[in-house]
């Protein structure tokens, strides 16, 4: 009993709680939202997010944060998506369908690593720097694509299948979940998810980078390579925005240099500070943040189900991500108290 | 040793006084002005249209609503926190005082009604980060979207239109200037003026370099916070109910980015993202360096992308320069 | 980082200095700016296509400028830059029909042109002089409800995906397309079930055609009058395969359509030639400033290429009276 009540204290509870309470709503008024196509619309609106989400609490747990998320992403992508489109022009061949992926990750770990750069070597704050590398990298993309998308007949069709099928597919002639199958970016993201747990738990570097977030000023004299370590997280949040670039070819089959990638960055935050990251530092759990994704996974899909015109849909994530502070502060009161409880 | 600097009967151990040309000169706001100088003559060499006046005023104005809230802005990061709502709240108190005269009420009612609801918002601001204790950011990042969706369920996705004789604020000249240009620098002087000689001012930047300590030493931090969302609060819905009268017409999405933008000109005016230092003066030479930069670049057909390019590079490169100057004068 | 823009802005001020020195005097070589909506949108690539074949032809200046987003108000300050640049002709795709009111009349007080081009200033017409349009709205609507008819059996349940909700062009014809169900009785048995709206997103145009599927499991037939949109709903009927079940239709660009035609995703999508709302806008201005045609409603020239275009009410032009649908047969032909 005592770990059930342990266990429903820590800020994950409330989130799966505040998770299961909305579907349970929304299900009641619209019974199609409790089914596994429905669930399989929430996962594939999902993975995008979620890989951003896992880079940005890496870099808001080391007291940090990444503006630059959503115009990194643009870049990667529009920089496989000409890989693509141009590849016989420039090579006189074609390309193997799966070039782009890893192509996509190391153009997003650059520029992130560019971000780590100006950040550690100028001692710059990081808002104001990737404030400036969105519009910078945003600008870049315009002029590598000349202000021209890549539609849809160049990205490879494998890449596109990798939003629709998989190896976890339920056969079709099972009965209910007949035909229902998790697409292959949606593994990605969990796989995604469960790497960064382990890094950030179980590796020496990825402890520090707790350390480094909760007292930046104690940190190099715990050992701790301040400078190796705001590299790698920047870096890191470069590679997965590559990585979630691809994944846009994939989900929504092209790459357009104005709305690739435009305004992921709030989403990702949003997700992450609900999921009970701090802002502060220091504070957060992989397993919170991919609630919170859920969470607004759920309200996003939500809301066409329930006919909420799109007028007021910005009113709702606003109103969610409040809730979400409120109920994280009385938790953390809650928390502090009862420590203090303890000790008294 | 420079001659200059007075005679100081200190042990040798103690750093003597910087000369007073380098504390007047060796400033963020210096850098603003240069980049200001160098835009103005960036702009000329790019396009023939460029260097006439009146143009240039009349490119001021469609930034100048921004301007006059990025001025009060810039004292709210002085202190310590940040408010990114102030957009919305010019979209929701406009389409606030334009639904209600629409509906039948006289314009100066709506108008003082909509400045209520302007110092409502703030009010919610200061409630979340004063009273609740939560990180201005997160919690303006909320109020944005919050603001700018009733925004949307009170207009729809429609236009508000206003009388006539409400329209063109921007065509009314006072000297030459038009009026929202006007106002913009007498805003500037006056809040120039209090942050910079005034002992409230002092406590501003007090509670921004260090909030803990400035409340033991007596200053009412938590109530100087407040005030400051509040002036945002009301100043962004003046800026809104100007807005409509420059456009003609209120939708939800007036000021759409606007957030960005006034952070921008305090960044580029040398204002610490922290709290602790800034000036208005910084952030009046940067909304003209902002205005001169993107008007320059539209005059002469540069391509949105390389517009991108030169803005970014701009706050990174400005936002070296800010860190260069503060920690060589850091003694 | 600096030095390099000084540079870069020496180079292109030398050169806009060399071309810009044409004298302004009517003739055939007047200046002409088309603003589009935003950049980064392949449809305006089409019509500045048309805009700069046509100059060519008649010897005009021509550029083409957009914003970076687009927002309500973000065109005004390309509006200014091209007062002062001193245009004579500026032709634009409205984001907002009328936060530009003012200063499109400023435009005009110097003697500007000012052609409203793909888009209207919906109850602001008093702020341009003549509007250009692709086809007579109007016929837009019913055009789409045959073809989709026709692609059903004439008989089932189908939705709309419409674009934002105040798009003036998408509310005439879904308003036209409500009326053509409920009046010709070649249409009785279709049922118009559902209209959501994507908002030119592609991302909001697929999760809402997915709810679409999800809430209406009788679907047979989606119209989306929207490149955006049409495109989108044909993604998600491909990746779910159920192009047999669910016909989608709309107005589609033919490169991004083409795809879903030749595996049969979508069996016929229909649109016009952005192409020639360039091409007649230049021309349509050429004549006006020159003084060969007069700008009311009524008059007739002729235009190369496209014949004979009559000025209708409101000054309003169109390029072509009907859409042209593009099919298997014909999907090779385009090239925009």
């Amino acid at each position: 009993m005592n770990v059930l009540l342990t266990l429903l204290r820590r800020r994950e509870a409330g989130i799966a709680v505040m998770i299961a309470l909305f579907c349970l709503a929304v299900g009641t008024v619209k019974p199609q939202f409790l089914t596994l196509d429905q669930m399989r619309i929430i996962l594939l609106l999902t993975p995008l997010i979620m890989i951003g989400a896992m880079g940005q609490m890496m870099v808001i747990v080391a007291r940090h944060v990444d503006l630059s998320i959503g115009s990194m992403l643009g870049f990667s992508a529009m920089v496989s998506g000409m890989l693509y489109r141009f590849d016989a022009t420039w090579f006189g061949f074609d390309v193997p369908w799966w070039t782009g992926v890893p192509l996509s990750i190391a153009v997003g770990a650059l520029l992130g690593f560019g971000n780590g750069i100006l950040i550690q070597l100028f001692k710059l704050p990081a808002i104001i720097v990737t404030l400036g590398t969105l519009s910078l990298y945003r600008g870049m993309t315009f002029i590598i694509s000349d202000a021209k998308q890549i539609d849809r007949q160049w990205i490879p069709s494998e890449i596109k299948g990798l939003s629709q099928t998989s190896i976890l597919t339920i056969p079709k002639d099972f009965p209910i979940a007949g035909g229902f199958n998790i697409p292959w970016i949606v593994i990605v993201a969990f796989g995604v998810a469960v790497l960064t747990y382990l890094f950030l738990m179980h590796t020496r570097i990825g402890r520090q980078i707790y350390a480094l977030g909760s007292n930046p000023v104690a940190a190099p004299l715990r050992g701790i390579n301040v400078a190796a370590v705001t590299l790698l997280v920047f870096t890191i949040s470069g590679a997965l925005s590559g990585l979630a670039g691809i994944m846009y070819a994939s989900r929504w089959g092209f790459v357009n240099p104005s709305n690739t990638g435009s305004g992921f960055e709030f989403q990702v935050i949003a997700a992450v500070v609900i999921g009970g990251v701090s802002i502060n530092g220091g504070v957060g759990t992989v397993l919170g943040t991919v609630l919170g994704v859920l969470l607004l996974g759920c309200v996003a899909a939500a809301l066409p189900l329930l006919g909420i015109p799109g007028t007021a849909q910005s009113a709702i994530y606003g109103s969610v991500i409040l809730v979400a502070l409120l109920i994280d502060r009385t938790v953390r009161r809650q928390g502090i108290a009862s420590l203090k409880r303890v000790r008294a | 040793m420079n001659a200059e600097s007075p005679a100081v009967a200190t042990g040798h151990d103690a750093a003597p006084p910087r000369p007073r040309w380098q504390v007047l000169l060796i400033r963020p706001e210096t850098m603003t002005l240069i980049l200001l100088i160098l835009g103005v003559f960036a702009g000329s060499l790019l396009s023939p249209f460029f260097l006439d006046i009146n143009y240039i005023l009349r490119s001021f104005t469609l930034y100048s609503e921004f301007a006059i809230v990025a001025l009060v802005l810039t004292m709210v990061i002085i202190a310590g926190e940040i408010d990114l709502s102030p957009a919305a709240n010019m979209a929701l108190s406009a389409c606030i005082f334009a639904w209600l005269q629409a509906n039948g009420m006289p314009i100066p009612v709506a108008v003082v009604l909509g400045l209520v609801s302007g110092l409502a918002m703030g009010a919610v601001n200061a409630f979340f980060v004063i009273a609740l204790q939560l990180p201005s950011i997160i919690v303006t990042i909320g109020t944005l979207t919050l603001y700018r969706g009733l925004a949307q369920i009170i207009a729809g996705d429609k236009s508000i239109r206003v009388p006539e004789w409400f329209i063109g604020v921007d065509k009314i000249m006072l000297v030459g200037i038009p009026l929202p240009v006007v106002l913009f620098i007498i805003l500037a002087i006056v809040l120039g003026v209090v942050l910079g000689n005034t002992i409230f001012g002092r406590q501003i930047y007090q509670i921004g370099t260090n909030d803990v300590a400035a409340r033991h030493a007596g200053i009412r931090s938590a109530r100087i916070k407040v005030g400051l969302f509040l002036l945002v609060g009301v100043v962004a819905a003046f800026a809104g109910i100007m807005t409509a009268s420059r456009l003609g017409s209120v939708r939800y999405d007036l000021g759409l980015g606007g957030e960005l933008q006034m952070v921008l000109m305090a960044m580029l005016g040398g204002t610490y993202i922290f709290g602790g230092r800034g000036t208005i003066l910084g952030t009046f030479l940067a909304a003209w360096l902002l205005v001169i930069v993107s008007t320059g670049m539209i005059v002469a057909n540069v391509l949105p992308a390389v517009q991108l390019v030169v803005l970014g590079a701009l706050l990174i490169v400005s936002i070296i320069a800010t860190n260069l100057i503060y920690s060589r004068t850091q003694r | 980082m600096l030095k390099k823009s000084l540079l870069t802005g020496l180079a292109i001020g030398l050169t806009m200095l060399a071309t810009g020195a044409f004298a302004q005097a009517v003739g055939h070589n007047f200046k002409v700016v088309y603003i589009g909506k935003n950049t980064g949108n392949p449809y305006f690539d089409s019509i500045t296509g048309g805009f700069e074949d046509a100059c060519k032809q008649i010897g005009c200046e021509f550029e083409f400028v957009a914003p970076a987003t687009a927002e309500a108000t973000s065109q005004i300050p390309f509006i200014e830059a091209q007062i002062q640049r001193g245009v004579n002709v500026i032709a634009i795709a409205p984001n907002s029909p009328d936060a530009m009111n003012q200063v499109l009349d400023d435009a005009r007080a110097k003697g500007i042109l000012v052609l409203a081009v793909n888009g209207d200033l919906v109850g602001n017409e008093s702020h341009r002089d003549a509007n250009i349009l692709p086809v007579d709205f109007t016929k837009t609507g019913p055009n789409q409800v045959e073809l989709m008819g026709s692609l059903i059996g004439y008989t089932g349940e189908i939705a709309i995906l419409s674009a934002t909700t105040e798009a003036p062009d998408q509310n005439t014809w879904i308003a036209a397309m409500n009326k053509t169900l409920a009046e010709d009785p070649k249409y009785k048995d279709m049922k118009l079930v559902a209209t959501v709206y994507g908002d030119d997103q592609p991302e909001k145009s697929t999760t809402e055609m997915e709810a679409l599927l999800s809430n209406y499991p009788n679907l047979v037939g989606v119209i989306a009058p929207t490149t955006v949109g049409v495109a989108a709903a044909a993604q998600v009927v491909q990746s779910r395969g159920i192009a047999d079940k669910v016909h989608v239709t709309g107005l589609g660009l033919p490169s991004e359509m083409r795809d879903f035609v030749k595996d049969g995703t979508v069996k016929a999508f229909q649109l016009w030639s952005p192409y020639n709302e360039g091409w007649l806008a230049a021309y349509f201005a050429d004549g006006v400033l020159n003084g060969t045609i007069k700008n009311e409603v009524g008059q007739t020239f002729e235009v190369p290429n496209l014949g004979s275009i009559t000025i209708g009410d409101k000054n309003v032009m169109n390029t072509q009276a009907e859409l042209t649908t593009f099919d298997a047969s014909n999907i090779d032909d385009f090239n925009f």
